[in-house]
């Protein structure tokens, strides 16, 4: 019996306690900055152009080939009169969501910085009925940074913290 | 009564065929058990796994050694870190690489975390096995989300990390690394605090667990057991111990053994192996000093010589061990994942023959499965 009373008493003690609970789906806890999502494109916005060039590394990279990217000529380049650096940029680009593991690799080969993983709660909150609408092409995946809607954190791979 | 009335002469008494699972809380995830029994004991047990199987080992030898990590923590989804750390090491060894002492520091942390976070969830869904349902699942989803919620401000993940790397780690923890784990440390103690007041000494409990499910120190080692479920039967095995890897060498701890080999000393045992953790990490964070977390010099795309390893840790369920073969280039050989849970798996038949069909249940649960682990 001194058992079970101990039981009572600790359960007692805990109802005494603050709750924990999240009530989720009105409220969003936030998120820390490294929250992994799934990966999108980021905006160059003083050009107005995705920083993507379409180098492939990340398609490379990909453990469960979810990328798919297509390049093209700069019609913005500087040669023919535009005002962009990127000889080559980016033509189609889908990333399959319902294939992506979240490892944060295309992050790390990207040399441009030009793919980020969504730290936003938009990143989560993807149900479809079906799964081809988790395919997303290139206006899905830079619409969140285009519109300035995410600070994203690109990690540089084995960097330390400053003493 | 009904034997007064039913001699057994005059009727055909037949076992009765009980499938519990695939898809069954009380197993854990998906494993099927096809129990005979006569009335309410257990005459026989036929486990069934591969429902879980995906294939990790044999999609990592498609794959560059970091493309692996990720699937390492699929096969342990409790104790991700401990899946990776054994991955990493075995590459690691292979590649002669140099790990620099903080990203050591940090690793052992975040693994006794893990371990935490993973004995926690033990002690929730054992708590449910026994048959109180709710209260100690909801104490334990408190503490392990506290954790949780540590481990996604630090990888970025709450489960599939992917944070360690061959040679160190991805990137340093944030600048609040060790205020929030002395935080988490806090929620932690009390967490173990409530479960030993919750369950320990109540007679219900004691009732259910003493002597149930009883094997022998000699039958344990023979099955290959390890961790928890084998330190129950009196056997001080853990590899921390025996093999010290990262700096287990430099902390004192201890390894706490049962006696009795049932269920009882296997939960008792877990609940101290959760304090020697939080132990553990205290010390830990005592010794973290800033610096680098990777070798200066890193190749862009890793190559190991030919050559062949085994390297085993302490996951929470047992030894996690991983034997990579390399033929030279970026990719295994041949990897193979050992198990503990698979090995904790095996007696399960000698450990719940004569006992009652609940008890069945509770015996499983003790020895913690994840069959994720089982089935790879």
């Amino acid at each position: 019996m001194k058992g079970l009373a101990k039981s009572m008493w600790t359960t007692l003690a805990v109802f005494a306690r603050k709750p924990v609970t999240r009530d989720y789906p009105t409220y969003h806890k936030p998120l820390p900055e490294r929250d992994r999502a799934f990966p999108l494109l980021l905006w160059d916005k003083q050009i107005d152009e995705p920083f993507c060039t379409g180098c492939h590394a990340c398609e490379r990279a990909c453990p469960v080939e979810c990328m798919t990217v297509l390049m093209k000529d700069n019609p913005n380049h500087r040669s023919v009169g535009g005002n962009s650096g990127r000889r080559k940029i980016i033509d189609k680009f889908w990333i399959d969501y319902a294939r992506c593991m979240r490892c944060n690799i295309c992050v790390e080969v990207c040399n441009f910085d030009a793919i980020a993983m969504n730290n936003t709660w938009q990143g989560h909150e993807l149900s479809v009925y079906d799964r081809k609408d988790l395919v997303m092409d290139l206006g899905a995946l830079t619409s969140l940074s285009h519109g300035g809607g995410i600070t994203e954190w690109v990690p540089v791979v084995g960097q330390a913290n400053e003493a | 009564m009904a034997s007064e009335m039913l001699p057994d002469e005059e009727y055909e008494v037949q076992d009765l065929l009980l499938n519990v699972g695939p898809q069954h809380p009380s197993t854990h995830g998906v494993f099927r058990m096809v129990m005979t029994v006569d009335g309410e004991l257990v005459k026989d047990v036929v486990p069934y796994i591969g429902y879980l199987h995906r294939g990790a080992e044999k999609l990592c030898e498609t794959m560059d050694y970091r493309q692996g990590i990720g699937f390492m923590d699929r096969t342990e989804y409790l104790a991700g870190h401990n899946a990776e750390l054994s991955y990493v090491m075995a590459v690691e060894k292979l590649a002669g690489l140099e790990v620099p002492e903080r990203a050591q520091w940090i690793r052992m942390i975040l693994c006794e975390l893990n371990r935490l976070s993973s004995h926690f969830m033990f002690m929730g869904a054992f708590g449910i096995d026994v048959g109180v349902f709710g209260t100690p699942f909801i104490y334990a989803w408190r503490e392990r989300e506290a954790i949780i919620d540590l481990f996604e401000e630090i990888s970025g993940d709450r489960m599939m990390y992917a944070y360690f790397r061959p040679g160190g780690l991805a990137w340093d923890v944030p600048t609040n690394f060790v205020q929030r784990v002395k935080e988490v440390l806090v929620s932690s103690k009390t967490g173990i605090k409530d479960f030993d007041g919750l369950l320990t000494d109540n007679e219900i409990f004691r009732a259910r667990t003493q002597g149930i499910g009883y094997i022998s120190a000699e039958d344990a080692i023979d099955y290959g057991m390890s961790g928890p479920s084998l330190r129950g039967s009196g056997v001080p095995m853990d590899v921390r111990k025996d093999e010290p890897y990262l700096y287990y060498d430099q902390i004192k701890f201890e390894v706490p053994v049962g006696k009795n080999g049932d269920v009882f000393d296997r939960y008792i045992c877990r609940l101290e192996e959760m304090r020697q953790s939080v132990s553990i990490i205290e010390q830990c964070l005592e010794h973290l000093q800033p610096g680098p977390i990777m070798p200066e010099r890193m190749p862009r795309m890793l190559r190991t010589p030919p050559g062949e390893v085994y390297v085993r840790t302490e996951a929470p369920r047992g030894e996690y061990g991983v034997y990579l073969v390399s033929k030279g280039g970026n990719r295994p050989y041949r990897l193979k994942v050992r198990s503990a849970c698979l090995s904790n798996l095996q007696p399960l038949k000698q450990m719940s023959v004569g006992q009652y069909v609940a008890d069945a249940i509770i015996v499983l649960g003790s020895i913690d499965i994840v069959l994720s682990e089982v089935d790879r």
